[in-house]
């Protein structure tokens, strides 16, 4: 489904403090599985997250979406692939404080045009699923850490994407709720949706719910099970 | 086109969701925005009414006044002018005014005395206008006493008190019977203020003013559209005082509007980064901050405006009253009829919405293109 082949990605190209942080990554990512990205600080995890969710292009080699050739798209249409395609937990769960929980979950979906009683329907039905119906109109600076999870992971999920990705998704967690977002997770997987997450919690890379461990070590893949 | 409009419903939703989440600042911008409006919109509304009803009274007016100048100052027309004057060709009609200025020590005002030059008013009565039935307590059937400039007191009694709806310009006016206003000033007979004319022809006024001033050396031909245009540039200097003492507030303003608008805080920031990694595109970022200084600047635009009209066509203009409607001391009382300029209110409109939105888009513009990943690197 996702194919990198001699990816590279340099942050300050040019200038004194130069820095590589993806070297030579040639990767094919399956369908309908979680992988996981493991590595310690700096290895290149988090980077690697950002060119497989379009959220930005290689500074060279190949990234390929279902055969598509995405590394030298231009902006808008990355970002149109990222919405529909790509949903994203980020590791601060990154939610707009002072706005409401089923208001964060409808975001991704403003510029989509898709009529907004609908979008409510489905945040509300997202919430619904994973325990925050009563939470809805609550502002999430007002929730704990893991219901502040759970509107992330309904977030990602409200344009309806194939891939789910995840950065370092329990590293704010306590072991009940990182055991519980596993569960959520594997049943992400067993409906037909790619899950890619990076992670360096035993708890995650020892699961079941993850199929396939990819370790990371200086911007290179060093262990590919 | 439905696509377009429910984009725009979701953006307005998030952005007022966005604004409703700093109530109190965004409510304290709005309140000196409008604020700012309406005192902007006060002084057009009011000096544009008033110029217009200016024009519309002064419509009646004479199109030529003849003046007698003695050393550089307006003096008395001596007999013999009226006889002059009717010989030059294109004058329709030609009347011999009287009129003066009375300063009442009671209430410290000036009053202006005349002569109706229809007559109608009877001997020892005085008709009067409203600002001066106001002030002295004056009522039909009254008497009152004025000192003349001789010393010699004269009495009147008041027959009749003018409309109320002609306020504007006859708040301090007395009408009296010609002997009552020829004893009470020593005026000789045959003397007159000033030479009203009426000429047949509009399009002939400059040339008949040409002749007169030729005809009569001593004297000044006043055009009635010189008139006009002097009490329009009296309105314009009052409404330009009321606007110097205000760009003060207005500069005050625009330094709140820009700090509030182009400072881009680091939590506004880090939304946008937020917004662009969830699928948010530059453009969609940019049009959600145009609604918002659309939002705020319009609100503020029709809440000012619409108090403005309020105030001045329902309340009189209460706050500036004192600077736009003085003539001397004695304040008119009248409601001006409703008139909106639209080229003012396209002027205000512009000054005040376009600046503010333009000021929000400038940092956003910058923020905006920035990297989506921003987001999972920090």
């Amino acid at each position: 489904m996702i194919e990198l082949i001699e990816v590279r990605k340099a942050f300050n190209q040019g200038k004194h403090n130069e820095f590589w942080a993806l070297d030579g990554i040639n990767l094919n990512i399956e369908a309908h599985r979680v992988t996981a990205l493991c590595g310690p600080s700096g290895s290149g995890k988090t980077t690697l997250l950002t060119l497989i969710g379009c959220l930005a292009r290689p500074t060279s080699g190949r990234a390929r979406f279902k055969g598509e050739d995405i590394s030298g798209l231009p902006e808008r249409f990355l970002t149109q692939l990222r919405r529909r395609s790509f949903g994203f937990v980020f590791q601060q769960f990154n939610l707009i404080r002072g706005l409401s929980a089923e208001e964060n979950v409808m975001l991704p979906a403003a510029p989509s045009g898709l009529p907004q009683r609908e979008v409510r329907a489905k945040a509300a039905m997202l919430l619904d699923r994973l325990r925050l119906a009563h939470r809805r109109t609550a502002r999430v600076e007002w929730l704990s850490g893991g219901e502040q999870q759970r509107v992330a992971i309904a977030r990602a999920l409200i344009n309806d994407p194939e891939v789910l990705i995840a950065d370092e998704p329990t590293a704010n967690l306590d072991t009940t709720l990182a055991r519980e977002f596993l569960a959520i997770l594997e049943s992400f997987a067993s409906e037909g949706r790619t899950v890619i997450l990076s992670s360096h919690d035993p708890l995650v890379i020892q699961s079941a719910a993850v199929h396939r461990v990819i370790n990371m070590r200086d911007g290179r893949i060093v262990d590919n099970q | 086109m439905n696509i377009w409009i429910e984009q725009q419903r979701a953006l307005i939703d998030f952005t007022l969701a966005s604004l409703a989440r700093r109530k109190a600042r965004n409510l304290g911008l709005l309140a000196v925005y409008a604020l700012l409006v309406f005192v902007l919109a006060s002084v057009a509304l009011f000096s544009h009414a008033l110029r217009h009803e200016a024009t519309r009274i002064l419509a009646d007016a004479p199109e030529l006044i003849l003046q007698r100048m003695v050393a550089g100052r307006h003096d008395l027309i001596p007999p013999g002018y009226l006889e002059k004057i009717g010989r030059i060709r294109g004058v329709q009609k030609m009347e011999g005014r009287l009129w003066g200025y009375y300063y009442d020590p009671v209430i410290k005002a000036n009053y202006t005395f005349m002569v109706p030059t229809a007559g109608g008013v009877e001997r020892g009565t005085i008709v009067i206008g409203t600002a001066l039935e106001r002030v002295r307590g004056l009522a039909l059937e009254t008497g009152i006493s004025f000192r003349a400039y001789s010393g010699k007191l004269y009495s009147f009694v008041v027959a009749d008190i003018l409309p109320r709806d002609s306020e504007l310009v006859s708040a301090d006016l007395v009408l009296m019977h010609e002997d009552d206003f020829r004893a009470f000033f020593e005026f000789p007979a045959g003397h007159y203020t000033d030479i009203a004319l009426s000429v047949a022809n509009p399009q002939e006024v400059r040339n008949i003013a040409a002749k007169l001033a030729a005809a009569l050396p001593d004297s000044r031909p006043i055009l009635r559209e010189e008139m006009l245009r002097t009490y329009a540039s009296i309105f314009a200097w009052r409404e330009g005082i009321i606007l110097a003492i205000l760009s003060g507030a207005l500069l005050a303003f625009a330094i709140l509007a820009w700090d509030k608008a182009a400072g881009l805080s680091a939590e506004e920031k880090r939304e946008i980064g937020i917004l662009k990694a969830i699928g948010w595109e530059t453009g969609d970022v940019i049009r959600m901050k145009i609604w918002e200084g659309v939002l705020i600047s319009l609100s503020a635009f029709l809440i000012g405006y619409v108090a403005a009209y309020l105030h001045v066509f329902r309340a009189g203009g209460v706050l500036f009253e004192p600077v736009l409607k003085g003539w001397a001391v004695l304040y008119p009382r009248f409601q001006l009829t409703p008139e909106i300029d639209g080229l003012a209110v396209a002027t205000l409109f512009f000054f005040t919405v376009v600046p503010y939105t333009a000021a929000v888009l400038v940092p956003i513009w910058r923020a905006a293109t920035t990297d989506p990943d921003a987001v999972m690197r920090s």
